[in-house]
């Protein structure tokens, strides 16, 4: 796909998170604007994957785990976007007996979906779960992960790194999206990670750098990171990115992180983010 | 006579281990994940007879139960194994939301339950694991009664596509249920047939209540003991049938009062049949060291409690 392709998937996602969040004055606008690049990259260059026949067990396929659940509506509008089920039900998003879940859910069958997520930290342990059963299924296919950087503080996360580089999961490529902030604040303030790339080396990690905004950069780490797997690392990307990014009264501050615009905001948002292709 | 056949003496966990062993064999998608305890946990034969499908996870409880939800994706079965503290409230999160909201067709198998756990102390006893598990959707709880019924049910929750906690433990007790019996997920096994009182137990009380109606039986009263191995779904037509007969109930478990075996038959009774019951279970206490046996006694669930607890259902029959 064209990088001007690509931006226009993630311009459109955009406005689709405000749309959805701002219909039922809920959810989590600022880190999903956030990852709204690099989604639109991820499903629509990098993944191999079979957006009209979805099947739980993903088999040939690559496999995306989004472990911090609370940014569901730039994946809901991705995986719309991308054919799992029509964006006309983006509309039904946090709306009662809706598939689309404040939080991302299997037990309503939501195609796309492959776990609950929503409470931090469990993604990557399920993650190499999947990948570590592609390789006994001689599946060729990697897994992608999601993680925020505020979840990076569960202890669980850290579990799962010791694990997956002792047992050579070469198969996975997780991602940080590193804004820097989180509900209280500035993370540094809350609980500061320090040295994050230098901690991610020493429990044996890969790790790649990127700009979480830049298409044709995240398309370029994304693929080299590809190239470096089977080599008996997992690897792991952080991606500098701007919570809000796109709006820019929504740019560059945690207060964003779970509040929905409301109608004059939505309006002034939607008036920075072009439709390209048609809203739901 | 109420008799039964003592086939030999063992622990439940070695059941557990040789299930394992025989359904890893039967079925190429099972496999296996343990948090440093495999020796505990009697899966030795397993990891040496299959190492590829054994996964070790160290000491990182909410790492294995994450991995073993996601090990589902792909087709496999996977068995978590480790003591029932760890299986339980350490990874409560995680089993509420990887497994059991998700749905995922994960096996916790927890050994060391309960009292009998011994020595190690209330640290390790734990006694709320029935409660938190079966209050979860979706989730199948099994408390198996000896060896040969932990194995049994160790090969047969393969066969359901479902997140299932089998609770079983340490101590040697006696086994009574036949090698070649036929495991059924949700449907009890009478053991005795009675008319005086109904005694239900679950885990290593079975056994016990098997002595008490035997006890029971020198005093002229006829108990009817019924194995209540699957806790949830819970065998409820087992239960309105023997009580229908009977007309007053006791119920006999290693666990807390609170959440447990008996607060499910109770629910059963007062939405169908109300008759009275007596709870033989650990009454909102911590355990402590000591021998399995001797805990048994002081903390109010052994044979003569069942003994005791039968004798006062029946005189508060109308």
């Amino acid at each position: 796909m064209e990088i001007q392709q690509i931006q226009d998937v993630a311009s459109q996602v955009r406005r689709d998170i405000l749309r959805m969040v701002a219909n039922v004055n809920s959810g989590h606008p600022g880190g999903s604007l956030g990852c709204a690049d690099f989604l639109s990259v991820l499903y629509f260059e990098i993944m191999k994957h079979n957006p009209s026949h979805f099947t739980m067990d993903g088999k040939e396929e690559d496999l995306f785990f989004l472990s911090n659940g609370h940014i569901s509506p730039v994946w809901y509008s991705v995986l719309a976007r991308s054919g799992y089920f029509p964006t006309a039900e983006l509309g039904t998003f946090r709306v009662l007996s809706s598939r689309l879940q404040g939080h991302p859910a299997t037990d309503k069958k939501l195609p796309g979906i492959r776990m609950a997520s929503g409470s931090l930290g469990q993604g990557l342990s399920c993650a190499i779960g999947a990948a570590q059963v592609k390789k006994l299924n001689q599946d060729p296919q990697l897994v992608f992960t999601l993680h925020g950087d505020g979840e990076l503080q569960e202890g669980q996360i850290w579990e799962a790194a010791m694990y997956a580089s002792a047992n050579k999961v070469d198969n996975l490529i997780a991602t940080i999206d590193y804004n820097g902030r989180q509900i209280d604040g500035d993370l540094d303030e809350v609980l500061s990670l320090g040295n994050l790339a230098q901690k991610w080396q020493a429990f044996g990690w890969e790790v790649l750098e990127m700009d979480g905004h830049h298409v044709p950069e995240i398309i370029q780490t994304l693929n080299q990171a590809k190239k470096m797997t089977g080599n008996g690392k997992p690897i792991v990307i952080i991606m500098k990115t701007e919570m809000g990014k796109g709006v820019d009264f929504m740019m560059g501050s945690h207060k964003w992180h779970g509040v929905a615009p409301n109608p004059e905001q939505l309006a002034n948002a939607l008036g920075q983010l072009k439709e390209t292709l048609g809203d739901y | 006579m109420k008799e039964v056949e003592v086939l030999g003496n063992k622990d439940t966990r070695s059941g557990f281990g040789e299930g394992l062993l025989e359904v890893g064999r039967k079925n190429p998608d099972v496999v296996a994940l343990c948090a440093d305890l495999t020796g505990s946990l009697k899966m030795d034969a397993f990891v040496k007879e299959f190492p590829d499908r054994f996964f070790q996870t160290g000491i990182a409880e909410a790492n294995m139960i994450g991995m073993a939800a996601g090990m589902t994706i792909g087709g496999k079965i996977p068995y978590t194994g480790t003591f029932a503290i760890f299986s339980t409230g350490r990874v409560y999160d995680q089993i509420r939301q990887s497994i059991a909201y998700s749905k995922k067709n994960v096996k916790i198998c927890a050994s060391h339950a309960g009292l009998t756990l011994g020595e190690d102390g209330a640290t390790h006893q734990v006694l709320e694991d029935i409660g938190m598990m079966k209050m979860l959707p979706n989730m199948t709880v099994i408390v198996p009664a000896d060896f040969n019924q932990t194995k049994q049910a160790t090969i047969a929750i393969a066969d359901i596509d479902s997140p299932v906690y089998l609770r079983f433990g340490r101590p040697v007790m006696p086994i009574f249920v036949k090698p070649d019996a036929e495991f059924i997920i949700g449907k009890a096994d009478t053991i005795f047939e009675g008319t005086d009182v109904t005694i239900i137990a679950c885990g290593h009380m079975v056994w016990k209540s098997i002595e008490a109606a035997q006890e029971l039986e020198k005093q002229g009263i006829s108990a009817e003991v019924i194995n209540m191995h699957t806790i949830k779904p819970l065998d409820k037509n087992a239960i309105l049938k023997s009580i229908a007969k009977t007309r007053c109930v006791v119920t006999a478990e290693e666990h807390m009062k609170n959440g447990g075996l008996g607060e499910s038959v109770a629910q059963v009774i007062v939405e169908n049949d109300l008759v009275p019951q007596e709870f033989v279970a650990v009454n909102d206490t911590f355990g402590e060291s000591g021998n399995p046996m001797e805990l048994m006694t002081k903390y109010g669930i052994d044979t003569q409690n069942v003994v005791d607890a039968a004798l006062k259902v029946i005189a508060r029959k109308k």
